[in-house]
């Protein structure tokens, strides 16, 4: 790629970058929140026209006005947001996108070709299950088939290790090598320095639509990528006080809980978490954990148990009655949960706010202090927008994090209930975000803190608890030696003496 | 080689919102002039013989407020109702039941209560008619997940042959004589007109006030705010505590509701009986859709587009009568308007820009 650039209403999303991945390699492409990673790689996919510049391949140019065109020239994509279709089974999703599926009978005939194609990369995938039965890694699984299937040399993966366990990652990790070495070249978009250290063979870092830097993975470090990324020292330890516990705000008693499918997702879990207090429950996601903060927080019917904030059973209340006890949250599904797209960004900063006495007058809403609200929380939480009488829908996806965390720290809760609160940000954001989850806890809140990011977990937490397959399997508190064992701990094993 | 590019557009400023709306009309009346060729007539002559027909002159211009009214009335509650992305296509239905409600009222009570109580009574009786059918659908949507769209469209139907069948059997009027329709209602509860019109003020008067309340209601209030946030995203209303099914009661109770008041002015204002539905309601609920969409879901602008769209009836009427079209040329008419309308909507939002490129 040369010279690309592209911008979106005046604003550089890409700026002249030059791009050039050779065959056998895997290119990672490092960059924050909004740096533009994404939109280069929809360029190469033909999803956007670049403003100006030229891609090449095999030194011809070629232009790209579609995705149809662009698998043509062999390259694919692999979203992180998967794109089959729920109902259909495995082997239908494949046939719906191959260019050459036969009219008649496609799953007769494309069948043997993805048996050998699994077969090839050590897939192990019924063909015929349906696509909702399957987990995130089976299914992006299938979109690499797909992808591969129609020729693809290039293969784009957008953020693709982000709804993965760590074992899914591992297994991944092994086919993009397998890839490689049968001379099939990778661009991987991510933020976390890990996996491109150990993924990649070169990286290229943006920085606000531009580039900042190439380096091969093998002779850089972390630290000088995390510097190339924000453009200054971060620190990844952050020092927190010691601070006595103060009163006992949220005790959860055995509580049961049912998921979405009907089957019991949290089964007899019991912890209590008081004031100056940050409580991790670390595990890999889809073990309970969202479920258990739904229920906390009044969004989701509690089978059984009791959940007590100040002593006060709040089970089954709903989310504004538990609101107004103190407890904020921020959730995990953001864009589903956590703002209204369409409306403009002060009406989003009092989502769950604007029934207080502070933003509404009998009847009416008191826009005046609303948006005096608005532009506080956007200056100090670094939300950046042209103007609060933007659609929130037009944020990156950090910046919409960032004023749903503004939105519910600034109300100063007795517990914050936060799942993931920095998934999917990059290294300042994040930084930025615990310093501020810290500050509540010095302040006297109690913070419920979900995440599978175990450097957040013992970064931020007094005590932690591991959950899988909706029970715990132990609370141990932060300077415990036995959290080495953590990791077994995730996998299913209980910490000895523990019920 | 051309090529076209799309991009979102941000800054959307009311003057280009405007001209957005003026161009779409004007290419509306460009496609419409061809169907005119087609039929032949001369188009320039048909298209200034409608706006002449309703704006043009003194009759017509009071032809067309007459029928402005139901048409603000319902078009700013479909405001509200769109807002909340509840696809209400039932205002026809909920204003024949609002006509059904005030008939049996005034019928009931008439002779007895002065005007001044019974006229307040009949338009009571339409608004709860119309909330209580409007409210239907909405339970079950919540209720059972049926989509609103087919069930406020079959209700119109249910309500109409519901009807029919008073105006034939139980309700038949006695004055009558055997033709289907109630007795004219008692003079007490009949509206008053503008001398030499057939604008019946009292529910003009209504419909503006009613249309300028529901603007405080959806940019100033709580409950205007829980609606926006409802439509924009019903899980987020949810996780902020918004009450999803009181939210949508009180909703489709106004859009009903607003719908009952349009059939209690047919009713009290223009027939003083019940007649057939497609007398009482000359397809109002469904072009007040066209009126509440031009008005860009906001319920000021409703007044405008619906004395726009009210003239086109009228003008309609009129090229029926003078050309010698049949009346579906005005449905056609409407219908290419929202065609143009809803395309113009696409090139608001989003920045085209055609290059030439080798």
């Amino acid at each position: 790629m040369k010279d690309i650039s592209k911008s979106f209403h005046g604003i550089h999303a890409n700026k002249d970058i030059n791009l050039v991945v050779k065959s056998g390699e895997i290119l990672g492409l490092l960059g924050e929140n909004g740096a533009g990673k994404t939109t280069l790689m929809n360029i190469l996919y033909g999803l956007y026209q670049p403003d100006s510049g030229q891609i090449k391949i095999n030194n011809r140019p070629i232009s790209i006005k579609n995705p149809i065109e662009s698998i043509t020239h062999g390259i694919g994509m692999v979203h992180q947001h998967f794109m089959l279709i729920k109902n259909h089974s495995v082997i239908e999703n494949i046939a719906l996108g191959y260019k050459d599926t036969p009219f008649f009978f496609p799953k007769i005939q494309l069948k043997k070709k993805v048996e050998e194609f699994s077969k090839q990369f050590d897939f192990k995938i019924d063909l015929d299950q349906k696509i909702w039965q399957l987990s995130a890694g089976e299914q992006q699984r299938i979109e690499i088939i797909k992808a591969l299937l129609n020729g693809a040399d290039l293969l784009i993966l957008d953020e693709p290790t982000s709804v993965l366990t760590p074992l899914e990652i591992q297994e991944l990790i092994s086919i993009l090598r397998l890839m490689k070495a049968q001379g099939h070249m990778i661009i991987f978009i991510s933020h976390k320095l890990d996996e491109i250290m150990d993924i990649c063979d070169r990286v290229t870092v943006l920085q606000k639509g531009q580039i900042v830097g190439h380096a091969a993975t093998a002779e850089t470090d972390k630290k000088s990528l995390a510097r190339m990324m924000v453009g200054r020292d971060v620190v990844f330890n952050i020092d927190k006080e010691k601070l006595e516990k103060g009163k006992k705000i949220l005790s959860v008693t055995d509580i049961h809980i049912t998921g979405d499918k009907g089957m019991a997702a949290v089964k007899g879990v019991s912890f209590e978490l008081f004031e100056n207090q940050i409580f991790g429950i670390a595990g890999v996601s889809g073990n309970g954990q969202r479920e258990l903060a739904e229920a906390i927080t009044g969004i989701r019917k509690v089978d059984s148990g009791s959940i007590r904030i100040n002593g006060k059973d709040v089970a089954n209340k709903s989310p504004r009655q538990i609101y107004d006890y103190g407890v904020s949250h921020v959730p995990e599904e953001r864009m589903r949960f956590g703002i209204a797209p369409g409306l403009f960004l002060y009406d989003n900063a009092i989502l769950k706010q604007h029934h207080l006495e502070k933003f509404s007058k009998k009847y009416f809403i008191k826009y005046n202090q609303v948006k005096k609200h608005t532009n506080s929380i956007i200056n100090n939480f670094k939300v950046a927008t042209y103007s609060i009488d933007n659609q929130t829908r037009n944020l990156s996806g950090g910046n919409i994090q960032k004023l749903i965390l503004g939105r519910e720290i600034s109300e100063k809760p007795q517990l914050l209930v936060a799942s993931h609160p920095t998934y999917g940000l990059d290294v300042g954001a994040t930084e930025f975000l615990r310093q501020h989850l810290l500050e509540l806890r010095k302040q006297g809140s109690a913070v419920l803190l979900f995440s599978e990011d175990l450097e957040e977990i013992f970064e931020l937490c007094d005590r932690v608890a591991v959950i899988f397959d909706g029970q715990f399997m132990g609370i141990l508190e932060s300077d415990d030696e036995r959290l080495c064992d953590i990791g077994l701990m995730m996998a299913g094993s209980k910490i000895s003496g523990f019920h | 080689m051309i090529k076209i590019t799309t991009t979102d557009r941000y800054n959307i400023t009311p003057f280009r919102s405007l001209m957005t709306n003026v161009f779409s009309l004007a290419a509306g009346l460009f496609v419409i002039s061809i169907i005119f060729l087609i039929a032949g007539v001369n188009p320039l002559f048909a298209i200034s013989e409608i706006f002449s027909g309703s704006f043009g002159s003194a009759y017509g211009f009071k032809e067309t407020l007459t029928k402005a009214i139901p048409l603000i009335l319902i078009g700013a509650g479909l405001t509200l109702a769109f807002r909340a992305k509840f696809w209400n296509i039932g205002a026809e239905g909920q204003l024949l039941m609002g006509a059904i409600f005030s008939t049996w009222t005034g019928l009931t009570f008439g002779d007895a209560l002065p005007s001044y109580i019974i006229v307040p009574m009949i338009f009571m009786a339409g608004f709860i008619g119309g909330a209580f059918w409007g409210i239907i659908p909405a339970i079950l949507k919540i209720k059972y997940s049926i989509n609103e769209v087919i069930s406020t469209l079959m209700l119109n139907y249910i309500c109409a042959e519901f009807l029919t069948m008073l105006i034939v059997g139980p309700w038949k009027g006695k004055a009558r004589f055997g033709f289907p329709g109630t007795d004219n209602l008692p003079e007490s509860a009949i509206l008053g007109v503008i001398p030499g019109s057939r604008i019946h003020y009292a529910t003009l008067i209504l419909a503006i006030v009613c249309a300028i309340v529901l603007c405080v209601v959806i940019y100033k209030t709580r409950f205007g705010y829980e609606t926006r946030v409802v439509g924009e995203n019903p899980d987020a209303g949810k996780y902020a505590g918004i009450d999803f099914l009181k939210t949508s009661l009180i909703i489709m109770a106004i859009s009903g509701g607003l719908a009952g008041f349009a059939g209690v002015g047919e009713i009290a204002g223009i027939h003083h009986y019940l007649g057939y539905p497609a007398s009482v309601s000359s397809g109002y609920g469904f072009t007040a859709i066209i009126v509440a969409w031009l008005a860009k879901l906001n319920p000021l602008y409703a007044i405008v587009s619906g004395i726009f769209f009210a003239g086109i009836l009228v003008g309609g009427d009129a090229i029926q009568i003078s050309l010698g079209l049949p009346a579906a040329t005005v449905e056609i008419v409407n219908g290419t308007l929202l065609f143009f309308l809803i395309m113009g909507d696409y090139f608001l939002n989003n920045k085209i820009s055609i290059r030439l490129s080798n």
